[in-house]
């Protein structure tokens, strides 16, 4: 095998393996009341690299390595690039807003880093046993993460939550390989198709996959298996939340996608009405749970599942349409979530000191900046012209109604009317004159990385809103990596399909 | 190859099922039968002979007793990588393509495996002395 | 030979076992348990479909599974213990009904 292009193909892993080993080594030999912050920077730096290189695979030719278990193709590298992204975004943030003093902060940056590996290796495995041992990796490492303010009475709580509902999840997970591996006699993602054409036990195959979306409903959060989230994201350090309600959920949204349409093209009319329920069911429980909660991290724990929901609606679609709008709306979701917790990391601080919607009253008045970038992200999420929210919600909508799904749309549009209200609670909120009493008043100040982070994901977001196209013929590009959309449609106007034409056209 | 059922290649390990149920019985029923059944503080020890217990068993011990075990299953675990490696090490240059492939691989593997011992040990976890009570 | 299937349904048994002890049980140290036997369970198919499987076409790769499948299971032992420990420090408690900070 070609030495050099096989190291390519998991170079980004290898960077925040080698990143987190380098902070594993450091940290310990630094003295004890030295300040993280360096710790931070290189972890910072170790995702700007692997975000590069990610970049940089896309130069790579299709093809997999290490015995065929890894891939790199549009597909991963796409998510590849969003994870990178994500990770270097999460880690300006916890320099900006822990306390370098506090403790073993080093090894926070470590498990950052090294959560990423797990995530990367899951939107490139195509082995099931490295997509699960991604999974692992992925999770161990934000259940630690959860559960790092141990002092506290909550942090611990989010931890043993996420914990063992995870592990639940990841045993459903893997029974449902289990199963797909004793009806298909292969753990190859790209080879289950072939052996399910031939198969002689095909109920045992629905029955795993069956459990493999359970498994990665769970871990997607999508209702009815959402129960976790909001008592995980409010027990959580916000810094974290940002990282763990965006990146790992990315990671086993690409995970279904691969599982759903390479592995498993002949069981759609299984999978297909699955998914259908999840997506109507995730998108109302998630607004209407958001619509109840005075807490602003339980509220976004909850338009998180609702959004996770509109996510489904791409996947019912099947079509490249579909694939392509759904790796979009991952961009443009993880993208302002990031930012908005990143706004609150900074104001309520690793303390959690501003918990309800009132705690936020006078923020645009305390900090114009923060306040501004909170409400452009409050805008997005609700999805407002010339924000990313809407273009990915409008991808979606428009790729369900034209494959068919008219009732699938009309309840997601009708669950976004619904999400206006709450996210225009806290817009009021933080533009409301503060009290003298207001906890608002002592935000600190702005710091550089937290401009840095700011700046990163609101101008990703107006990309994203303004000029989407390029984004969107990457998305394209990595569903046209699935075999089964190798025969092309026209394109239907208003669909990601068509506005890639029209770019193309333009371009020529 | 056999003639009779294939259940038949259990019948050793039901003998011996059999056998110990038997002689576990036996021992007990025999002294209850035929011991004179005199009870004493030394007989009702924990250990009828050797040192004598102290304290109680469900007292607390120091969560340091805790971290040891945690790391000790973690070692032990990551040895269960070496045995099918080792087992297959003569074949790995066919198997992978490369001569040296298979041998750098498990190198790259027990590095991270020392960065692990290297970062438990400057942490102080291995240290029994060092009493920071907040481990 | 004992076919397949019974390996199967004693994995699907012990499987259920631990669906049900995870729903049940009130202790975290009890559900902890039940997660690893959940993992075990899935073991046991691995197992009996890498026999099957490598009677066929000498896809044995369930084997392999088994292995890692081991390893990720101490691994969850030892930060969940951790977690757990973390919890009694600051609740001093074991039971998941007084694990009740957050609610709906």
């Amino acid at each position: 095998m070609n030495g050099s292009m096989t190291v390519l193909r998991i170079l980004p892993e290898i960077i925040f393996t080698l990143t987190g080993v380098a902070i594993m080594l450091i940290d310990p030999v630094m003295p004890k009341q030295a300040s993280r912050k360096p710790l931070g920077w290189l972890a910072a730096f170790g995702a700007l690299a692997a975000l590069i290189a990610s970049l940089y695979q896309y130069s790579l030719p299709v093809g997999t390595a290490y015995f065929g278990v890894v891939q790199t193709d549009a597909f991963s590298v796409f998510f590849h690039v969003l994870i990178s992204g994500i990770i270097l975004v999460s880690a300006l943030v916890v320099l900006d807003a822990v306390h370098p003093d506090t403790e073993s902060l080093g090894e926070l940056f470590a498990l950052m880093s090294f959560g990423a590996v797990g995530m990367l290796l899951m939107t490139s495995g195509v082995e099931l046993l490295l997509v699960f041992i991604g999974l692992e990796i992925s999770s161990i490492s934000t259940y630690i993460l959860a559960g790092f303010r141990r002092k506290t009475a909550k942090s611990p709580e989010s931890a043993l939550k996420y914990f063992l509902l995870g592990s639940f999840a990841t045993a459903f997970f893997l029974y449902g390989i289990a199963l797909t591996y004793g009806a298909t006699g292969t753990t190859r993602i790209t080879d289950i198709a072939a052996g399910l054409a031939t198969s002689h036990a095909l109920p045992i195959a629905v029955v795993g996959l069956a459990f493999i979306v359970i498994g990665l409903a769970f871990k997607v959060s999508a209702a009815p298996f959402h129960l976790w989230t909001p008592d995980v994201y409010e027990g959580a350090p916000s810094p974290i939340v940002g990282l763990m309600s965006t990146a790992p959920k990315a990671a086993a949204f690409a995970v279904l996608l691969r599982i759903a349409y390479e592995a498993f093209p002949q069981l759609q009319n299984h999978w297909m009405p699955l998914l259908w329920i999840l997506a109507a069911v995730s998108m109302t429980i998630g607004n209407l749970g958001a619509l109840r909660q005075k807490n602003v991290k339980r509220m976004l724990a909850y338009s998180s599942i609702a959004h996770a929901g509109y996510l489904l609606v791409a996947f019912t679609v099947l079509s490249t349409d579909g694939v392509a709008a759904a790796s979009f709306y991952a961009v443009a979701y993880a993208v302002m979530n990031v930012g908005i917790f990143a706004v609150i990391s900074h104001a309520g601080g690793y303390e959690d000191r501003l918990t309800l919607i009132e705690d936020y009253k006078g923020l645009a008045y305390r900090s114009p900046l923060l306040g501004g970038v909170m409400a452009f992200f409050l805008l997005s999420l609700i999805g407002i012209p010339f924000t990313g929210g809407f273009f990915g919600k409008f991808y979606v909508f428009a790729a369900a109604i034209h494959s068919g799904m008219i009732w699938l749309a009309i309840i997601g549009l009708l669950n976004s009317g619904i999400a206006v209200f709450y996210y225009l609670r806290v817009l009021t909120a933080t533009y409301t004159k503060p009290m003298d009493s207001s906890p608002v008043l002592n935000v600190p100040r702005v710091s550089a990385p937290l401009c840095l982070a700011m700046a990163l994901t609101v101008a990703v977001t107006l990309v994203l809103g303004i000029i989407p196209g390029r984004v969107l013929s990457m998305a394209r590009h990595a569903a046209e990596t699935f075999p089964v959309f190798s025969t092309q449609q026209t394109p239907v106007p208003g669909t990601a399909s068509a506005v890639m034409a029209a770019i193309n056209t333009k371009a020529r | 190859m056999q003639s009779h059922p294939y259940t038949w290649n259990y019948l050793p390990l039901l003998i011996q099922v059999v056998v110990a149920a038997g002689l576990g019985l036996a021992i007990v029923g025999l002294s209850w039968l035929i011991g004179r059944g005199r009870a004493s503080k030394a007989k009702l020890d924990a250990y009828e002979c050797g040192v004598p217990v102290e304290g109680d068993a469900r007292g607390r011990f120091s969560v340091r007793f805790y971290m040891v075990a945690m790391l000790f299953i973690l070692f032990d675990v990551e040895a269960v990588f070496m045995l099918p490696w080792a087992v297959i090490y003569r074949h790995l240059p066919v198997l992978t393509g490369s001569r040296m492939f298979g041998f750098w691989e498990m190198v790259v593997y027990l590095g991270f495996v020392v960065v692990g011992i290297f970062y438990v040990w400057k942490k102080g976890i291995l240290d029994w002395t060092n009493d920071r009570g907040d481990l | 030979m004992v076919p397949v299937s019974y390996y199967l349904i004693l994995s699907a048994i012990l499987f259920s076992i631990g669906v049900g002890a995870f729903l049940i049980k009130r202790n975290i140290i009890t559900i902890f348990m039940s997660i690893e036997l959940m993992l075990n369970a899935v073991n046991l198919s691995f197992v009996a479909f890498a026999n099957y499987w490598n009677q066929i076409n000498h896809q044995f790769s369930g084997q392999i599974f088994v292995f890692f499948v081991m390893v990720v299971a101490a691994a969850e032992a030892a930060v969940g213990l951790a977690i757990i420990i973390a919890l009694f420090r600051t609740r001093k408690t074991l039971n998941v009904d007084q694990v009740d900070l957050m609610k709906l």
